[in-house]
């Protein structure tokens, strides 16, 4: 029987011919990366076990990026302990505000991790790195000290899904669209402990930033990672980036899947994600006018540069509904200076939006855009948990950059396709 | 062997509500304990009682990779915790710190809250004394039972690298 590319990338770093779903094995490790939320509490694991040295200082990234530029007292101590462990174990990779960007836009554009790459991160979202078809897996941060400390760790084989994508995405229909659809059709358990492999022809219609939203996403559905094949488009992008030689992983054609499922990209509307599940999804026509008071384009799932564009081809020469905060925060440093080159900052200020240095901030409830008991935002972000972006009676609404921005202009979900 | 009082909850109990991200900021359990479950029950960090058992749904722990989740839940006095189902992340969390957690369907769906429960974790035998019924957990692989023999994965490791 044959292997998913997952499988693939997996028995390779276990120094393995072959594996099965269900296998426990220890691979080796080619990123180990951690936040300012998860580093600390890494560091005091390592630490405690006795440990005093680092696998491998190149291979670790610590990326400051969650409560950043510190919020507090107490996130100004977490930045702190990563920073001096940083000094201390000669991490080469270390991003501090002035160079830190949203964790996953940054380590792909600054080449850390490509093609065929096993990499674990003490952040959920690392599954992004799956559109440039490596292994990438969230952890926690016992996980990314044991990486730390011997460039290893555990993995159970998933088994998966199969996600065949055909045809080509209508007007203002993009990755996010994809991902909340998949994630309506199978629930947010529906890969628990599996890999979401994306196939099929629709795949070479989306931009390699429309794959890491919907790779980013997988774990909404439980996933273990989401992974795309490695064609053209993923090449051209990690062209003049990727230091290392890309290791192209395919899945045999016999490699067995639980189920499949198919999305026609063509049939797809903008789609949202209403409180408190991001599986609770409805097409925004079903849901048009209900009122909002922020709106939030940014974070690991759309903060690049695509994202900035599409939200300023709806902004441009208009301006945002009184009432409504409209906050737009480029991932990085470098989406950021494209879009002030690109005339599209000076576009959300004079549209009335707040443009932030990157953070993650608000997405996680932490700062720059917490809200209030009765309100409600649509943001481009990845979860809509109660209290997820402050008050537990506040309501988060999950859409892509072209509805946030047509809904900072309506002030209330709108549909991008009447602006 | 743990018994102690049900706290119960549903299905796809998230990380955000075990440990909302506000409180984030610090690393100390004890601090985290305070606010655990804050967002689906503002009783929890100031009734529950050392030895008490979390009972859940499907899908327990989703969302973030926090480890701070688990991490609060064992520092509030939970001695396990039992789910229908846990997300991946969450459950390798609990692994690697040695903290106990058990999947089990039928006593998801049957326990209430306020039972009294006990828990042998390496046989997986759970009974609800207050109903009498009895249930049994999946038990963990061997290279599962020996990280969590060790005391966690970084003590396994420790060792196994010498």
């Amino acid at each position: 029987m044959g292997m998913t590319m997952t499988q693939k990338i997996l028995a390779a770093h276990a120094g393995l011919a072959e594996v099965h779903a269900g296998d426990l094995i220890e691979a080796n490790l080619d990123i180990v990366l951690g936040n300012d939320v998860t580093t600390p509490v890494a560091i005091g694991v390592f630490e405690k076990a006795g440990f005093t040295k680092v696998f491998d200082p190149e291979k670790i990234v610590i990326a400051l990026d969650h409560y950043t530029p510190c919020k507090d007292i107490k996130s100004a101590d977490l930045c702190k302990t990563a920073r001096e462990f940083a000094k201390k174990n000669h991490i080469t990779h270390i991003y501090d505000v002035g160079t830190v960007g949203i964790e996953h836009a940054l380590l792909p554009e600054q080449g850390i991790v490509g093609p065929g790459d096993c990499v674990i991160g003490a952040d959920s979202h690392t599954c992004t790195y799956g559109a440039l078809g490596a292994f990438s897996t969230g952890v926690g941060s016992t996980d990314m000290a044991a990486g730390m400390a011997s460039g290893q760790n555990w993995f159970k084989v998933p088994s998966a899904i199969k996600v065949e994508l055909t045809g080509k995405s209508g007007p203002c229909v993009s990755g996010k669209d994809v991902i909340l659809h998949l994630i309506g059709e199978i629930g947010v358990d529906g890969a628990l402990y599996q890999s979401l492999e994306f196939t099929g022809d629709g795949v070479a219609n989306l931009s390699i930033d429309d794959r890491f939203t919907i790779a980013n996403m997988a774990i909404e559905a439980g996933g273990k990672n989401g992974i795309f094949p490695v064609d053209d488009i993923v090449r051209d992008y990690i062209k003049d980036r990727f230091q290392r030689e890309p290791v192209i992983y395919e899945a045999d054609p016999d490699a067995e899947y639980t189920r499949t499922v198919h999305i026609d990209l063509s049939a797809l509307e903008p789609t949202v994600s209403l409180p408190h599940l991001p599986s609770n999804t409805k097409t925004v026509t079903e849901v048009e006018g209900m009122p909002i008071q922020q709106v939030v384009i940014g974070s690991c799932t759309n903060g690049r540069i695509s994202d900035l564009r599409i939200a300023d081809s709806i902004l441009k020469g208009r301006k945002v509904a009184d009432g409504v905060r409209c906050i737009i925060i480029p991932a990085t440093q470098e989406i950021y200076l494209q879009a002030l080159k690109e005339g599209l900052i000076e576009d959300f200020i004079h549209a009335g939006c707040a443009v932030s240095t990157p953070t993650c901030g608000p997405c996680l409830g932490g700062h720059m855009g917490v809200m209030s008991a009765g309100e409600r935002a649509v943001t481009t972000t990845n979860r809509n948990f109660v209290g997820r972006m402050g008050d537990t009676r506040s309501e988060v609404i999950l859409a892509s950059p072209a509805v946030a921005a047509a809904s900072a202009l309506a002030g209330c979900v709108a549909d991008p396709r009447k602006i | 062997m743990f018994k102690g009082k049900v706290w119960k909850y549903g299905n796809n109990v998230d990380t955000d509500v075990i440990i909302p991200a506000r409180y984030l900021n610090s690393t100390k359990a004890e601090d985290l304990a305070a606010h655990c479950m804050e967002d689906i029950d503002r009783s929890f960090a100031s009734s529950v009682q050392k030895g008490d058992i979390i009972v859940g749904g499907w899908n327990f722990g989703c969302g973030s990779s926090r480890e701070h989740a688990p991490i609060a839940i064992q520092a509030s006095g939970i001695s396990c915790v039992i789910a229908a189902s846990f997300a991946r992340i969450f459950y390798r969390n609990s692994i690697n710190i040695g903290f106990p957690i058990l999947e089990c369907p039928q006593a998801a769906e049957a326990i209430q809250s306020g039972d009294i429960i006990s828990v042998d974790t390496t046989t997986g035998k759970i009974l609800d004394e207050t109903t009498g019924e009895t249930f049994e957990a999946k038990p963990f692989p061997p290279f599962i039972e020996n990280i969590i023999a060790k005391g966690g994965l970084l003590p396994y490791l420790k060792e196994k690298l010498g």
